[in-house]
């Protein structure tokens, strides 16, 4: 196994599970009418439900619960018709209730699984333990006084699942490799956003170290990681820690870290003793939800393809790899774009152009697929121009920039500045006769036996044409002349 | 089950509530009560009888997913000891 970490005692195999916060998209909250939306001023998007005013009850909204089941579906996880909300008791100046409303023993959604693509095109499948609804809680802000908090309820009683995996990754790679693949299930499905900037996706990461084989070592949580860089980055330096404590001699407390970004550095956040002690029980302001079976199908006909069943397609019908299927399919947009440029032209080309060409030029200039500027059927008449001969792979590539550049269609590029491969027998043959003539010498030597200044010539008579002779005509008019003794 | 003088320390400061020390042990004895009280449930067998959650037979009503509430900044802050630009102000908590 290529992912054991060395130690100076021997080989240490890395567990890793995740607990992942995704913002559930709907307008409302929760359980209040209070919007959902995010960058409001503060304590507007507020009803006094989420103020936990005496006497206010919750009352649960069904969109919220759809979303949670949609995703289940989408992880292909159980759905448990009848689940249970529990309190969560602990106190912070965020959380007014005192209590944040969660499901604890019954979740909406039960076992499931994910598969991630690594980059080497191997798939794993990583074990979904449950997902449940649970309440988001408010912003506290530290620096606006010195010896004052400032608190914002705008996120307080905004829908969460919480999505918890087995501990079935092996690398910071796979934690990733994970976190992607759940964020583009969300995306794909529309049940949240998936933005790690605005905080709509975050990560608690769960990491021990073992002898390879052995019985699962202690393990320690870091809390709150909103972007796959510091996830992979805490998890690498909780490895080397835990490897270098147990190395020495000691014992890894099992607590809760937090990652500091500015060093990349985890540190204890909470003592153990308080540690895990929420007294959960059920919330006596709300009955058990149940769903009927009928709700739940419905909800599963209504289910947009998933990106692993456009990967297959991909692959099996249109011949892609493993590795241009998954990036193709990350996300909804760039699949539906590959869709549309791909029909009626060389599937696999149009991949490969979409995935060097198209992606570089967008990572380049800072654009993303939204504001490209070459549209899809743009994109496929292209490469439609390099199949049937029209120009060479190495011009389309000029013709790409110009297309980037302008918003231009590829046809017109091609006329306005007589890009035409030159596919004419007669014209490539009076060239080669040309570059023949001039090196006299070469084909002496050619014909003495150095086959190796076929490409020499082949790259004389390329560039004679200006780029523009059909390569394939040019290797069969110049071999049949030099081979002709 | 039954308490201990220990665990109603913990319970306590868990609640944030202050109990002075000599308050624990008549405290512990008040809470065994109950429990005692309860345990007597205990003679009942269970066993194939689900929990009940409702006497009432009543599912959880549900709301639609329509924004109802919110833009009431003065009704929040109202009972609020200390606000500051819209903001709940409170003793400074830093993990």
């Amino acid at each position: 196994m290529s992912d054991l970490v060395k130690g100076s005692t021997g080989d240490w195999e890395v567990v890793i599970g995740l607990e992942v916060h995704a913002q559930v998209t709907s307008n409302a909250k929760l359980f209040s009418g209070a919007s959902a939306s995010f960058g409001a001023a503060p304590n507007e998007n507020v009803s006094l439900v989420d103020a936990a005013m005496p006497g206010m009850l919750p009352v649960i909204n069904r969109e919220c619960v759809y979303q949670a089941i949609r995703t289940g579906l989408g992880l292909k996880a159980q759905i448990n018709l009848t689940s249970v909300f529990d309190r969560k008791n602990y106190f912070y100046a965020d959380l007014p209730q005192g209590y944040q409303i969660s499901q604890f023993k019954d979740p909406i959604v039960g076992e499931g699984s994910l598969r991630i693509v690594m980059a080497d095109g191997n798939t794993r499948d990583i074990g979904i333990e449950r997902l449940h609804l649970e309440q988001d809680a408010g912003k506290s802000m530290h620096d606006q006084h010195p010896s004052k908090s400032y608190i914002d309820l705008n996120r307080t009683g905004v829908a969460l699942m919480e999505i918890v995996s087995r501990p079935d990754m092996r690398s910071a790679a796979e934690a990733a490799a994970y976190v992607r693949k759940l964020r583009s299930i969300l995306r794909y499905l529309g049940t949240c956003d998936g933005n790690m900037e605005e905080g709509s996706l975050r990560a608690d990461v769960n990491v021990s170290v073992r002898r390879p084989g052995g019985p699962l070592g202690t393990r320690t949580e870091t809390k709150n990681l909103n972007s796959l860089r510091f996830i992979q980055m805490a998890i690498d330096y909780e490895v080397v820690r835990q490897i270098e404590i147990i190395e020495d001699g000691g014992e890894i407390d099992q607590e809760t870290r937090l990652f500091d970004t500015s060093t990349g550095r985890t540190r204890t956040m909470r003592s153990k003793e308080d540690a895990h002690d929420y007294r959960y029980f059920p919330d006596p302001d709300l009955l058990p939800m149940v769903v009927s079976q009928d709700e739940v199908d419905a909800l599963a006909a209504a289910l947009p393809e998933l990106p692993d069943e456009i990967r297959d397609r991909l692959m099996g019908e249109y011949g892609l790899s493993a590795y241009d299927a998954s990036v193709i399919t990350e996300e909804r947009d760039t699949a539906r774009y590959y869709e549309a440029a791909s029909e009626g032209y060389d599937r696999k080309l149009v991949a490969n152009w979409m995935t060097v060409e198209l992606f570089g030029a967008l990572n380049k200039s800072g654009k993303s697929l939204d504001d490209c500027p070459i549209a899809p059927e743009q994109l496929g008449a292209l490469v439609g121009l390099i199949s049937d001969g029209t120009i060479s792979g190495r011009i389309a590539k000029d013709v790409f920039a110009d297309m980037f550049e302008t918003g231009k269609s590829a046809a017109n590029i091609v006329d306005e500045k007589g890009l035409k491969q030159v596919s004419d027998s007669g014209a490539i043959e009076a060239l080669i006769d040309q570059v023949l003539a001039a090196n006299q010498d070469k084909v002496e030597d050619y014909r003495g036996g150095k086959d190796k200044l076929f490409g020499f010539f082949v790259g004389q008579v390329m560039k004679q044409s200006g780029g523009q002779a059909n390569p394939g005509m040019v290797n069969q008019i110049l071999r049949s002349k030099l081979d002709r003794v | 089950m039954s308490v201990d003088k220990t665990t109603v320390a913990k319970i306590a400061r868990l609640a944030r509530i202050n109990v002075p020390d000599k308050r624990l042990e008549p405290l512990a004895a008040e809470l065994n009560g109950i429990l005692n009280w309860i345990a007597e449930l205990d003679e009942v067998n269970t066993e194939t009888v689900q929990p009940l959650a409702s006497v009432t037979g009543h599912a959880l009503p549900m709301r639609d997913d329509v924004v109802t509430d919110g833009d009431r900044l003065n009704d929040v802050l109202s009972n609020a000891p200390e606000g500051a630009s819209g903001f709940f102000v409170v003793p400074k908590v830093v993990e």
